[in-house]
């Protein structure tokens, strides 16, 4: 895997008098989780790969305020989508590619009302145009074969129906792509969304990870595939707990395509 | 001759009775249903007006969302269907029951009478065979999401009755029939038509296999009990429906029309909070300015939902549209993991609460405040907090109810004006609010994967 990459902010390229043809919102999860570091590289590599003038805020970057909204805390989602608002704003942002379909919601639905009004994509649906555009070509590489199956996010599929983009992509890896009994509009949800990352679940008889890493790995999966950092760890999680790690791997698309491009 | 005068004048009297009560009766819980749904707070759902009558054409008219699973969604459009037909028979009803005629469309429709009483008749039997599955599928199969915690008592007896009633229902429609045409095959009934048989498409066989050796004064005290209990029937139940589950019948076409029709992941934006926090971004903002001469200092609003009145109108409806199918509750990632949290519960919890404060309201004064609450008193902070908001419940409810939007607005409260919150979630908050991440990481270092191997 190559090192070097190439990642400008926003201040930096404005300095130089460029505009970026798109701002890439890394998220916290993807600035500061370990695991989702690694995601927030492929994203780059591929972008890099396609010469894709991309920009990240760095460190005037800040919670959209996802996590907040969703645990009922309006003052804080609020302050922090006003205060993002102005900093996108200030940079005439027009184009915003994120790897977590909680930013990528929250971006694209509820700041509009706040006077934010962005072009917000998933990063499946910026490398699909890459490909259609011709700028990226993938092949199966070390995929090629292999089963994978995808876990819906909630936040990409449900609640933007979104469904397709990343499927479309792994199609291309020339693998046996499967789908779990539960798919796509009745995906199951990986037990993150709604702010339950960030605590202890209810007292229940099962952790919601758990039971869906259960529906994939029914399926005897190679590869898990996922599209957002909170589903990646809880099915990563949920593989470490039926001691699978041997057999099945949890990758972003993203990652895998990058992979596959020998990335 | 002038007996038989005076039995037709009773039951005309009789009939017009019930009718005028029936009526002002279901007027009556109409006028209380529309009052408590306007208990809710405002919410506009004026606009696309067109995409909204397609909505529900599709998801109501259509039961499009039903189709998902195909077995009780096709036994649901037999009931369904046939409600709608036989809903078609009432006008005559009204009409014989009014004027003390028999069958009064037989003779002018002819041909096309003979084809609506077969349509209602084959749709019936349909019916008759969709409920004892229903039946079935509710009391012997044990479908787990009929067996849930909230699906007994009172919930679990709704959902009988209404089977019941329907099983009553068509046994008196075929009682109605049937004698008619074996009376009809004797030369007395007292339809104004010609013929040995109607050509009812079940009863011009049913009736003379079941009732073609009964006494003549036995049909006709029969056909009369068809006829008055299959009346009685359809009248109750019009007046059940308001204090029923069963409401969904008619509830399910305002309340799809009323769809929300954004994306699902969108939360709305409280508009009370916005403000504050526009005008703590506003350097120009005073907080101490006066407002305007002769203008009221407004009571602040409060910030989520402690009780029924701050739910919107539409969740409101919602309960009222709610029909305890329980598809939510069987795809709710935390009901399957054995939480409390059940979105049908919700919804049943949000729909008695709205009754109990309406009829508070009604009987004892607008401002009579029985020191209950829905959170609190009917929902916990557990089921609240049990929530991933993945929006299963909303995707699956055949009329396009939104639980979560209930529960978000309950966890608005809990957080905003109670600073209620799980230990967790209160660090996670104090963590944006200070470093911008969920996490305990600085501002400073979000950039620092760039340079990290």
């Amino acid at each position: 895997m190559s090192n070097s990459i190439s990642v400008p902010t926003v201040a930096q390229m404005m300095a130089n008098g460029e505009t970026p043809e798109i701002l890439f919102w890394v998220g916290c999860s993807g600035s500061f989780d370990d695991r989702a570091k690694k995601i927030t590289k492929a994203i780059v590599k591929l972008l890099n790969k396609c010469e894709v003038k991309f920009a990240v805020l760095g460190q005037e970057e800040s919670c959209t305020g996802d996590p907040a909204k969703r645990a009922g805390n309006e003052f804080t989602f609020m302050m922090q989508a006003m205060q993002n608002i102005q900093v996108l704003d200030g940079y005439q942002i027009k184009k915003i590619v994120t790897a977590c379909p909680h930013c990528f919601n929250t971006l694209k639905n509820e700041y509009p009302e706040l006077g934010g009004n962005y072009d917000v994509i998933h990063h499946t649906q910026l490398l699909n145009a890459l490909i259609r555009e011709g700028r990226l070509k993938i092949e199966g590489g070390s995929f090629k074969g292999k089963k994978i199956t995808f876990h819906d996010p909630c936040y990409l599929g449900r609640a933007n129906e979104e469904y397709e983009a990343p499927r479309e992509l792994l199609q291309k890896l020339d693998a046996e792509l499967v789908e779990m009994k539960r798919s796509k509009s009745k995906g199951l949800c990986c037990g993150a969304g709604g702010a339950q990352m960030f605590k202890e679940a209810e007292k229940g008889d099962k952790e919601v990870n758990v039971e869906r890493t259960e529906d994939a790995l029914e399926v005897k999966p190679n590869y898990i595939a996922t599209g957002c950092p909170f589903c990646n760890t809880m099915m990563t999680d949920g593989v470490k707990f039926f001691e699978k790690e041997n057999e099945t791997a949890v990758l972003d698309v993203a990652e895998m395509i990058a992979n596959a491009s020998d990335l | 001759m002038n007996l038989i005068f005076g039995i037709s004048m009773v039951s005309i009297i009789v009939f017009a009775v019930l009718l005028i009560f029936t009526f002002s009766f279901f007027g009556w819980n109409v006028v209380k249903v529309k009052n408590n749904i306007s208990m809710g707070k405002p919410l506009d759902r004026s606009d696309r007006k067109k995409e909204r009558l397609k909505t529900m054409l599709l998801v109501a008219f259509g039961q499009k969302k039903m189709f998902q699973n195909i077995l009780p969604a096709v036994l649901h459009f037999f009931i369904y269907a046939a409600f709608v037909i036989t809903s078609t028979e009432l006008l005559e009803i009204i009409v014989d029951g009014l004027t003390g005629s028999h069958r009064f469309f037989a003779d002018s429709l002819g041909f096309f009478y003979v084809i609506v009483i077969s349509t209602i008749e084959l749709l019936s039997v349909l019916a008759f065979i969709a409920t004892i599955v229903f039946l079935a599928r509710r009391n012997l199969l044990k479908v787990p999401r009929f067996q849930m915690d909230e699906m007994t008592g009172w919930p679990k007896l709704d959902g009988n009755i209404i089977l019941y009633l329907e099983i009553l229902l068509i046994v008196c429609i075929f009682t109605m029939n049937g004698t008619d045409e074996v009376l009809l095959n004797r030369g007395l009934s007292h339809a104004h038509i010609e013929g040995t048989s109607f050509g009812f498409a079940v009863s011009s066989f049913l009736g003379p296999l079941i009732f073609g050796g009964m006494e003549t004064d036995t049909l006709v005290v029969l056909e009369r009990i068809g006829w008055w209990g299959h009346l009685i029937m359809v009248f109750g139940f019009l007046n059940y429906l308001p204090y029923s589950k069963h409401f969904h019948i008619l509830l399910a076409f305002p309340n799809t029309y009323f769809s929300n029709l954004n994306q699902k992941g969108q939360f709305n934006n409280l508009s009370n909070v916005k403000k504050e926090v526009e005008n703590m971004f506003d350097p120009n903002f005073d907080p101490y300015v006066a407002p305007p001469e002769g203008e009221a200092i407004a009571e602040p609003e409060r910030f989520g939902a402690k009780d029924v009145q701050d739910l919107t109108w539409k969740s409101l409806m919602d309960a009222y549209t709610c029909t305890e199918c329980g598809r939510c509750s069987s795809a709710c990632p935390a009901n399957q993991t054995g939480k409390k949290l059940s979105p049908r519960k919700i919804m049943m919890d949000t729909r008695d609460r709205m009754v109990e404060v309406g009829d508070n309201r009604r009987i004892k004064g607008k401002d009579y405040d029985d020191g209950k609450s829905l959170l609190g008193d009917y929902i916990t902070q557990e089921e609240v907090w049990a929530c991933t908001s993945c929006n299963a419940c909303v995707q699956e409810c055949p009329v396009n109810i939104d639980p979560l939007s209930i529960i978000v607005d309950l966890r608005r409260y809990l957080v905003m004006e109670e600073s209620k919150v799980p230990g967790e979630l209160a660090t996670m908050l104090t963590n944006i609010e200070n470093n911008g991440a969920p996490w305990q990481f600085s501002p400073a270092d979000r950039a620092n994967w760039i340079n990290e191997e």
